[in-house]
């Protein structure tokens, strides 16, 4: 499923072949109302994920305007993360969903939450682009940037389509790739401390790409999260391994002397 | 909100998981064939219900829940076509052997019924019939004394406590269910079949007997038949999944309504067929 | 969402409900007529019934109901002690068993003197029931100190007194003289004349009479003569000769006639006596002295009265004498009409007054109850045992089989069933109640069985289910819950066949409950008769006073079942559980 495709909302049911396989329910609208929150959840997370390639993309080109549109983009990721808090609310009231239903509507209203936030992150880092749009950027560091944004951006679709085909193996696969975007993290961490060390003009620039890079993390985080409720949703069981970390960053303190 | 949290409201799903010890089975069953004629309404069924709690039988209509329910005391026997094979145990005796007194059974397996059927006696004579043909009490006082504590048990006995000489029958719906009830509790079984008991009743009455059953497992082993999806999973700690004859699945109640393991089990639940 | 909006004629056509149009209204209208048209016909059906209803019990009340009161005379009766008790030792069976029949004259002497001939005298005495003295002989057991005394005490008319009294003899007309009038005796034959033509209206009237009767034979000749073609020449001949002689009558206006028993009595009431006339003449009358007079002399106009009796003395039980005589004793006070408690506390009888239903009630009341104690333990049981206990198989099917049939039995079955085992085969007393009653218990066995068994299948199946899941066993559940629930049932069952074995009579007719039972029965053993055979036997006798009685018999009857259905419909009210 393209991002342009979830962006427009479109999920397709023959991609999971359970899904389809599995019996409607004998109340249409119930069946219908399930249907268009797996919509919404795919309309958010496209607007997510192109929120942060934008984002970067502003970071990158030092592109003032189009930092604000997606600062102002978020509304909308808020808008549909209330829109579907409040379905999911509701379904609970008047459908008593049990079994696979309760999961799916938990898993939706988790999901949302992560994606809200990840949206927040988006925003996050085009608030840091206008900051820093008027100095020079240090290459190496947006180019390792640019990896951990790639990375992300592949984590997130591939957990979205996770999320649309219902594949908990995929699931899998994302929550444990994270720690790849970790590693990423930890070598701009050093990067930055060598880049601010050297040279005490650059640790304006240095902070705000330090957090960027932060937020980034934050985002792989998150959408680990949100594997980890796709795999509940789909198996009924959570997560027994312990995730993989390789963030050393709290507990680094400088690098060069090692 | 993280995973933590399911794992909480899994937790409060059965709050008096420390209260008893659920180890000890009262029934079991094995192997449990019911012909009603040339036809068979129940295949096989093997199923171990567990002292002082609340097991739930859930099916679509005809599965053989009812059917089941009424074997664990006998009533079947009243019907001549039907035929029942395989063992049933309670507290490891068999009670299809043909010296046990079936009389004695359903003293000590009781039924509440689903349009509940007071005696046209009056509310003191309801309850008090049970003990007097049994002979569990050997004076008035005594009787008396029954027939007070299993109102009070019922939480009946504020409501009719000075009216005792009307008859059973100018109760309203809710208040004969636990008339019923109190009429059941009165010969102290050991375990009580509730066959939807609240099925005629309306939901304020309905949530007074499941509170009710809710009390009484401290003491009864109850076994209750339903088609409410929503009251199995309220009232009850395990519960056991019949469609057409055969029993899908058992298993505890906060596994079977969040993740069931048969596919049948998850259908019938979330409301895709039945 | 799908959204179901009315757009217009795209949207597809909406069904309304014509409620408006003329075929509308049209069906509607039909629809009430057709309504009102069963309504008619089931208050018809209800008036038509009701109607017949009506008219049956009008009918059998206008016939029952003079049965219940009887006229009897007070009088004051010598009560000689030298007849009553000659041996003078005052004992009860002495005083019994003394002949009354002397007492009973002299009182009705007293009330009218003067009366000789024995002819008359028997036919005084005759006014009086053989059972007049009963009530006497009774008081002078209690209190043989009134022997020697006189008595004021009520005697009982016999049955042809008491139904001229009730207005079946004959109508009295009497017309206040306007001449003087003198009578030549004062007994024996005598000869009235009247100052004036007082009689020529009544001479009139009787050549009027002798006339109509003319013309009758007349016509009768005629018909006779056209019917037989010329053959009844002789019988033609002999109706025209009597006609003829009729004629000759009529046809002198003024010449004295005779009168006969086929036409209305003529007297004449003077000076106190009573002159039946049979010969008579526009001036005056020749005839006998009925009631004595007192005196010759010339009564004034206006103290003397022309009686007529209305009907024929050949149409009617009573003669001109005992009429006579009846009348006196009204105008003495002597009558009274009193309610007809003996008819409640006798046995039957010959005599038409004396006859009661007192042994058929006990006899009915004695076979009703030998055939509830038989029929209900042991119907209910059966019901019982059928319903709940028996096992379905063929044998079963076949018992319920025969007992429905066994209700559809003709009831003289019964009888012959009775009279060849009881009677013949056990040598059980013939015509007692528990023969009768045991051939009753049969009858309705039946009936009981299929009402108690649909009153048991009326009993909701909970009940006994909630009994059985409280640990009773089978009989506990049926004797402590189910079997009270029917009662009402049961018992209404049991109304409707002791009501229906209350008016059975071919079955005990069979067994010989047919005798001529005057005593009350007071055991089962005992020679009984049932109320409805009681009818039967009454009804054929010839008696106009038993034709009254055998509808008071059927009053009686009829309050009995009454009395059954109203004890069952309150039996039923009171024991009715709602469930």
């Amino acid at each position: 499923m393209s991002q342009l495709g979830r962006l427009f909302g479109f999920t397709d049911k023959t991609q999971n072949p359970e899904r389809s396989r599995m019996i409607p329910h004998t109340v249409k609208s119930y069946e219908a109302e399930l249907e268009v929150l797996d919509k919404k959840i795919a309309q958010m997370g496209g607007l997510a994920e192109h929120n942060l390639a934008q984002a970067f993309e502003a970071l990158q080109k030092r592109d003032p305007r189009l930092a604000d549109m997606v600062i102002a983009a978020d509304s909308a990721i808020d808008a549909l993360e209330k829109d579907i808090e409040q379905q999911v609310i509701l379904m609970i009231a008047r459908r008593q969903p049990m079994a696979s239903d309760l999961r799916h509507v938990v898993a939706a209203l988790r999901i949302t939450s992560d994606l809200e936030r990840i949206g927040d992150l988006a925003k996050n880092i085009a608030k840091r682009a206008n900051a820093i749009a008027d100095e020079a950027h240090p290459k190496p560091v947006i180019t390792g940037l640019g990896h951990m944004v790639e990375m992300s951006l592949k984590q997130l679709k591939m957990v979205l389509d996770a999320y649309a085909e219902r594949d908990a193996a995929r699931a899998l696969e994302v929550w444990r790739n994270d720690l790849q975007i970790d590693a990423m993290y930890n070598s701009l961490f050093r990067e930055l401390l060598t880049y601010m060390m050297e040279n005490p003009r650059n640790i304006g620039i240095s902070t705000h790409l330090l957090f960027g890079a932060k937020n980034l993390e934050r985002v792989g985080d998150h959408t680990t999260n949100i594997a980890e409720t796709i795999h509940y949703l789909v198996t009924g069981q959570t997560v027994t391994e312990k995730r993989p970390k390789s963030d050393e960053t709290s507990t680094t303190l400088h690098q060069q002397d090692e | 909100m993280d995973m933590s949290t399911i794992e909480q409201a899994k937790a409060m799903m059965t709050p008096h998981i420390g209260s008893a010890p659920q180890a000890d089975i009262k029934v079991t069953a094995r192997d449990v064939n019911v012909y009603y004629g040339e036809k068979q309404a129940l295949k096989d069924v093997s199923v171990d219900i567990p002292a002082r709690s609340v097991t739930a039988f859930i099916g679509p209509s005809g599965c053989g829940k009812s059917t089941f329910l009424r074997c664990i005391n006998r009533m079947n026997d009243t019907i001549p076509i039907c035929r029942v094979t395989g063992k049933i145990e309670i507290d490891g005796q068999d009670i299809y052997d043909p010296v046990l007194d079936v009389v004695q059974l359903r003293a000590r397996v009781g039924m509440v019924f689903q349009k509940p059927n007071p005696f046209p006696k009056s509310i003191y004579e309801n309850v008090a019939y049970g003990p007097r043909i049994h002979g569990l009490a050997t004076s008035k006082a005594e009787l008396d004394e029954i027939v007070m504590s299993s109102l009070e048990k019922a939480g009946l006995l504020k409501e009719v406590k000075d009216r005792l000489d009307d008859t059973g029958t100018g109760l309203s719906g809710g208040q004969q269910q636990r008339l019923c009830i109190a009429r059941a509790i009165a010969v102290s079984p050991e375990v009580i079949l509730m066959d939807e008991p609240c099925s005629a009743l309306d939901p304020i009455a309905t949530a007074r007997v499941e509170e009710l059953i809710d009390e009484l497992k401290a003491n009864f082993t109850i076994i209750i038949v339903t088609h409410s999806m929503q009251q199995a999973a309220r009232v009850s700690q395990r519960t056991a999944f019949f469609h057409l004859g055969n029993l899908v699945e058992v298993g505890s109640t906060s596994e079977i309504f969040t993740s069931p393991r048969d596919q049948r089990t998850q259908d019938y639940i979330t409301g895709r067929f039945g | 969402m799908t959204d179901i909006s009315m757009e217009g004629a795209g949207a597809g056509r909406q069904r309304r409900l014509d409620v408006t149009s003329d075929a509308a209204r049209a069906r509607i209208r039909r629809r009430y007529r057709a309504e009102s048209r069963f309504k008619a016909y089931g208050i018809a059906a209800l008036t038509v019934t009701a109607a017949f209803l009506a008219l049956l019990m009008f009918d059998i009340l206008r016939n029952g109901l003079p049965a219940f009161w009887q006229h009897s005379l007070v009088l004051d009766v010598p009560v000689k002690a030298d007849v009553v008790d000659p041996a003078g030792k005052r004992e009860t069976d002495a005083i019994r068993s003394a002949d009354y029949f002397p007492v009973m004259k002299a009182a009705l002497d007293n009330a009218i003197p003067g009366i000789e001939g024995r002819a008359a005298s028997k036919q005084l005495s005759r006014l009086l029931s053989t059972g007049a003295p009963d009530g006497l002989r009774q008081m002078l057991v209690a209190d043989p100190s009134l022997i020697g005394t006189t008595v004021k005490t009520s005697l009982m008319l016999s049955d042809d007194a008491d139904l001229y009294y009730k207005g079946t003899g004959t109508r009295v007309e009497s017309r206040t003289s306007q001449s003087a009038a003198t009578p030549s005796g004062l007994k024996g034959e005598v000869t009235i004349l009247a100052s004036s033509n007082e009689f020529a209206g009544e001479l009139k009237t009787i050549k009027d009479a002798i006339r109509e009767r003319a013309a009758a034979l007349t016509n009768e000749a005629a018909r006779v003569e056209r019917a037989s073609q010329g053959k009844g020449v002789e019988r033609v001949t002999q109706l025209r000769d009597q006609a003829a002689v009729l004629a000759a009558r009529y046809q002198q206006p003024g010449a004295a006639e005779a009168l006969d028993g086929r036409m209305a009595s003529v007297l004449v009431a003077i000076n106190g006596g009573l002159v039946k006339a049979t010969k008579i003449e526009a001036s005056g009358i020749t005839g006998d002295v009925l009631l004595p007079l007192k005196s010759q002399d010339e009564a004034k106009p206006g103290t003397w009265q022309v009686v007529r009796y209305l009907t024929p003395e050949a149409d009617r039980k009573v003669s001109d004498q005992e009429v006579a005589f009846l009348e006196r004793l009204r105008e003495i006070g002597a009558v009274r009409n009193g309610f007809n408690w003996n008819f409640f506390t006798s046995g039957d009888s010959r005599e038409p007054e004396l006859a009661g239903v007192r042994g058929a009630l006990m006899g009915t009341a004695l076979t009703l109850l030998v055939t509830l104690l038989l029929c209900l333990p042991i119907g209910v049981m059966a019901a019982i045992y059928l319903e709940e206990f028996a096992p379905k198989n063929r044998l079963t099917d076949l018992i319920e089989v025969n007992i429905n049939n066994l209700a559809a039995v003709p009831s003289i079955v019964f009888g012959l069933l009775g009279l060849a085992v009881f009677l013949n085969f056990f040598n059980l007393p013939r015509s007692a109640p528990l023969v009768g009653g045991l051939v009753l218990a049969l009858l309705v066995l039946p009936t009981i069985i299929i009402a108690a068994r649909a009153a048991l299948k009326a009993v909701p199946p909970s009940i006994k289910e909630a009994a059985l899941g409280v640990g009773a066993s089978h009989q506990q559940a049926v004797f402590h819950h189910v079997l009270p629930l029917a009662m009402p049932g049961i018992m209404t069952g049991t109304i409707i066949g002791m009501a229906h074995a209350l008016g059975e009579t071919a079955p005990l007719l069979m067994i010989g409950m047919v005798a001529f039972i005057v005593d009350v029965p007071g055991a089962f053993t005992d020679a009984a008769t049932v109320l409805p055979v009681q009818i039967y036997l009454w009804s054929d006798l010839p008696e106009p006073a038993f034709q009254a009685k055998t509808a008071a018999a059927i009053v009686v009857l009829l309050g009995f079942l009454f009395l059954m259905n109203g004890a069952a419909i309150w039996l039923r009210k009171k024991f009715e559980r709602r469930w």
